[in-house]
């Protein structure tokens, strides 16, 4: 066998998504919560480009790019509240982040 | 041999993805994400994606993960501090997420039941002409409007990352 099923690529996604969303949900630093994000944008981008190459079209590579222009736009706002948050507040611990809770 | 390839770096990607959300500390996280983004590239290969496989490794192993580090270090972020966690998340997260993952395997063997094989040069329409060619002709409108958000974007961090004139 010299092919590679393209159902597995799209399970690695599945998994890369999984423990993406792991991290979101069970680590409490705010910047690893971020990573994880990124993580799941990744998976996302591995199904498009494998259903681009199923399809024989370019238009799944067009997606990933605007995911990946829209990523760093978000990591550099994201970074930038990160950073105004531990000036303001000392922390980078979510559950420490609560003044909107009540 | 693609099916080695694949295999390896598919191994390598979910390592270090494991690693990601292990680490407690966010420098290691990162280092293991941006192992991850790597060996992504080495698949969008595979895929015949060189265009996506370049900008993977510049714009996200390069540039997104320079700014996590460099905030990172600006933080100086140490080890996350264990607290007791919520009652609900430890019970239902592991088998919820179990779940979600065989939930969206199924969907992907029963969508897929004799799938398309993938080897290294089945599609060669995904260089930089052809990406070029979709960006400026089909996707012209979005692009620009992507060209604003990012303005937008870089005038945002600006404003909350400056220093308090008062």
């Amino acid at each position: 066998m010299t092919q590679v099923p393209a159902s597995w690529f799209l399970t690695l996604s599945a998994v890369l998504f999984v423990l993406g969303v792991a991290g979101f949900i069970f680590r409490r630093s705010i910047i690893t919560m971020f990573m994880s994000i990124e993580l799941m944008l990744n998976a996302v981008n591995l199904s498009f480009v494998t259903f681009s190459y199923q399809l024989k079209q370019v238009d799944g590579h067009l997606f990933v790019f605007f995911v990946m222009v829209v990523a760093a736009a978000e990591a550099a706002v994201g970074l930038a509240i990160i950073l105004t948050v531990f000036k303001n507040r000392a922390t980078l611990n979510i559950d420490e982040i609560n003044s909107m809770k009540n | 041999m693609d099916v080695i390839l694949f295999l390896v770096f598919a191994i390598i990607a979910v390592l270090a993805a494991i690693n990601v959300v292990v680490q407690t500390h966010p420098i290691a996280s990162a280092v293991s994400l941006i192992g991850v983004m790597g060996s992504l590239a080495v698949l969008y290969l595979l895929l015949g994606a060189e265009f996506i496989a370049a900008a993977q490794v510049i714009v996200y192993a390069g540039a997104v993960m320079v700014l996590f580090v460099f905030v990172i270090m600006l933080l100086n972020a140490g080890a996350e501090v264990r607290k007791g966690r919520s009652f609900m998340a430890s019970l239902l997260g592991a088998p919820v997420l179990i779940a979600l993952l065989a939930l969206l395997a199924w969907f992907v063997e029963r969508i897929y039941p004799e799938s398309v094989g993938v080897h290294f040069g089945g599609f060669t329409g995904g260089g930089p002409d052809a990406i070029g060619r979709a960006l400026f002709t089909t996707y012209l409108l979005p692009f620009e409007i992507t060209s604003i958000l990012v303005l937008i974007a870089i005038l945002g961090a600006v404003v909350l990352a400056r220093k308090e004139i008062d």
